[in-house]
């Protein structure tokens, strides 16, 4: 179950290669800056656009320019939801619904107009016209409606972004449902970083048309080796499972593979699995446990790999905490006094934790 | 009041601008829609071409076109080869006369509304395993009923309101190619003025009448 891609565009000055094996399943992030040609990837595996080379997507060849292969969109099963509001004008929300639904075969469907429907929460929206609708419900409608086609594969571009905070937040649950409960591979588009964090299983990150890193979310954010423009992203996304919650200091304790953490409780309830992210910003090192100190997450790791930051006089400093990858951004100053390296035994103070 | 001649001269502009506005659309509706997606230098000689019609004065137009589907023209001689006869002085040529001078009427409201659908309609509905030819039928043609409608009310209005090109192509054959603009004509050469006022007058109401109707039918589309 693998989605291999081989294609290179080459418009005007612009040169989009995309050099891929995505897993055949779960939630692939495209990430990058604007330009970097996330949405002329996604339109390359959608057929959109025509680039050149090959495409075989869970054991079907979609394109092979050696074979002369190339199938055009309509032909291919995937969904695609746009980025801004593409519903038909002409027709309400039911038959905006079921426009791919009737245009697939019988034994294709896989999943019913009622389970769409329940799924992304639009019930009371069906006899509605398009311009009655707010930006998220819009973004809720296609994506449902691209789910009714029974998708192989479902492509993203960015369908949060035209939204603003409180919509996004509205249309982000049920993102997150869909990959919990359909087993479809999705590749995503976004230049949010907390979005690739909320959903990403697989990070894939885009430079200038080129693929900077393709891997795990967690490992690949973590590297120490990525081009500058993402270096600022540099941190660690861990997931844990709600072990307690402490309604005296409004804490929850989250457990993870390296340790345990300490969040703000929230509305966390024991029992969630939530993902945090650790920005490496936000982790400061000591030699030993500083019991006298007011941060309350303290957790031992072994320095792993060191590297100089682009901004001078800092490095970034990777920790393996029992199998779980943290990263710290540090000065050259405490690296020199506390003498670091690969190997060390050392206490990463996590100032702040963002719950995802 | 009408004389049967003048009633006759009506029911035959029906008939002579029904059968126009049908073929205008059936013809204009494909030429329009590569009108407005090709950006191919044929596309825009055909653009050019389509349009001459607005600029040209009716009678350079029925004049080329009594040459070419006269008996020594290459259209006739098809047309005669063909054992359709000759066409100039008959119903079916003031139909192909019609068609030729009112095709900017359909084509510029029909491309309009194709280029105004932008590409992405195109692209969603194949994301949605509409082939082309789908899409056309249950994407394009919808979402363009506004310039679709134009384009009918225009073709028809024109064909009604056209003197020249029938003079030139047609003559004045009753119930066979004297329409009414013909027979106003007609009655005011032979200063019977009270005849010629009720066909104008009716002609006058008719044309505002059409032209009222499609801009409220167009400024309702655009709030729905």
């Amino acid at each position: 179950m693998t989605i291999r891609a081989d294609l290179t565009l080459t418009r005007a000055a612009h040169c989009t290669r995309a050099d891929l094996t995505l897993p055949g399943r779960g939630v692939t992030a495209l990430f990058g800056p604007s330009g970097a040609g996330k949405t002329t990837i996604l339109r390359m595996l959608a057929g959109l656009e025509r680039g050149a080379g090959s495409l075989h997507v869970n054991g079907e060849c979609w394109q092979d320019d050696a074979r002369r292969v190339f199938l055009p969109a309509h032909r291919r099963a995937l969904g695609y939801v746009f980025q801004e509001a593409s519903l038909f004008p002409h027709l309400d929300v039911r038959a905006n619904l079921l426009f791919g639904y009737r245009r697939i075969p019988d034994q294709q469907r896989r999943i019913a107009p009622e389970a769409a429907i329940e799924l992304l929460g639009i019930r009371p929206l069906l006899a509605r016209a398009p311009a009655q609708l707010s930006g998220g419900e819009r973004q809720r409608v296609a994506i449902a409606r691209a789910l009714l086609t029974s998708p192989q594969l479902l492509l993203l571009d960015e369908p949060l972004s035209a939204l603003d905070a409180r919509r996004k937040d509205e249309v982000l649950p049920w993102l997150e449902r869909l990959n919990s409960e359909l087993d479809m591979p999705v590749v995503y588009v976004t230049h949010s970083i907390d979005e690739v964090c909320r959903l990403a299983d697989h990070l894939v990150l885009l430079e200038a048309g080129q693929v900077a890193a393709s891997g795990p979310l967690a490992d690949t954010l973590a590297r120490l080796d990525l081009p500058a423009a993402f270096e600022l992203e540099a941190s660690a996304v861990l997931e844990g499972c709600v072990t307690a919650v402490d309604s005296q200091y409004q804490l929850a304790t989250l457990r993870f593979a390296g340790g345990e953490l300490k969040v703000a409780a929230g509305e966390l309830q024991s029992g969630q699995t939530r993902r945090v992210r650790i920005h490496a910003r936000d982790v400061s090192l000591a030699r030993s446990e500083a019991r006298d100190c007011s941060i309350v997450n303290r957790i031992p790791a072994t320095v792993t790999a060191i590297r100089p930051a682009s901004q001078p006089g800092q490095v970034l400093v990777q920790l393996d905490a029992g199998g779980s990858l943290l990263l710290a951004r540090i000065t050259r100053l405490s690296l020199d006094i506390l003498q670091l390296a690969a190997g060390q035994q050392v206490w990463a103070q996590i100032k702040s934790v963002a719950l995802l | 009041m009408l004389s049967p001649d003048d009633w006759s001269a009506i029911r035959l502009t029906v008939e002579l601008a029904s059968v126009t506005t049908l073929l205008l659309l059936a013809i204009g509706i494909p030429l329009a829609w590569w009108l407005a997606r090709s950006r191919s230098w044929l596309a825009r000689i055909t653009a050019a071409l389509v349009t001459m019609p607005l600029v040209l004065p009716p009678t350079v137009i029925g004049f080329y076109l009594l040459i070419a589907f006269g008996a020594n023209g290459p259209f006739g001689q098809l047309t005669q080869v063909l054992g359709l006869g000759l066409l100039p002085f008959t119903f079916a040529g003031l139909v192909i006369a019609s068609i030729l001078y009112s095709l900017p009427f359909a084509i510029q409201p029909l491309q309009q509304a194709f280029r105004a659908i932008g590409p992405r309609p195109l692209e969603v509905a194949a994301t949605l395993r509409a082939s082309p030819l789908d899409t056309f039928v249950h994407v394009v043609l919808p979402l363009a009923r506004p310039g679709l409608i134009t384009a009918a009310v225009m073709s028809f209005a024109h064909t009604v309101g056209e003197f020249g090109v029938v003079l030139m192509i047609g003559g004045n054959i009753p119930q066979e190619t004297r329409v009414i603009s013909v027979q106003i004509y007609d009655h005011v050469e032979a200063l019977e003025y009270a005849q010629a006022h009720w066909l104008s007058a009716g002609m006058l109401v008719f044309s505002f009448a059409v032209l009222l109707a499609l801009n409220l039918l167009n400024r309702r589309e655009a709030a729905a």
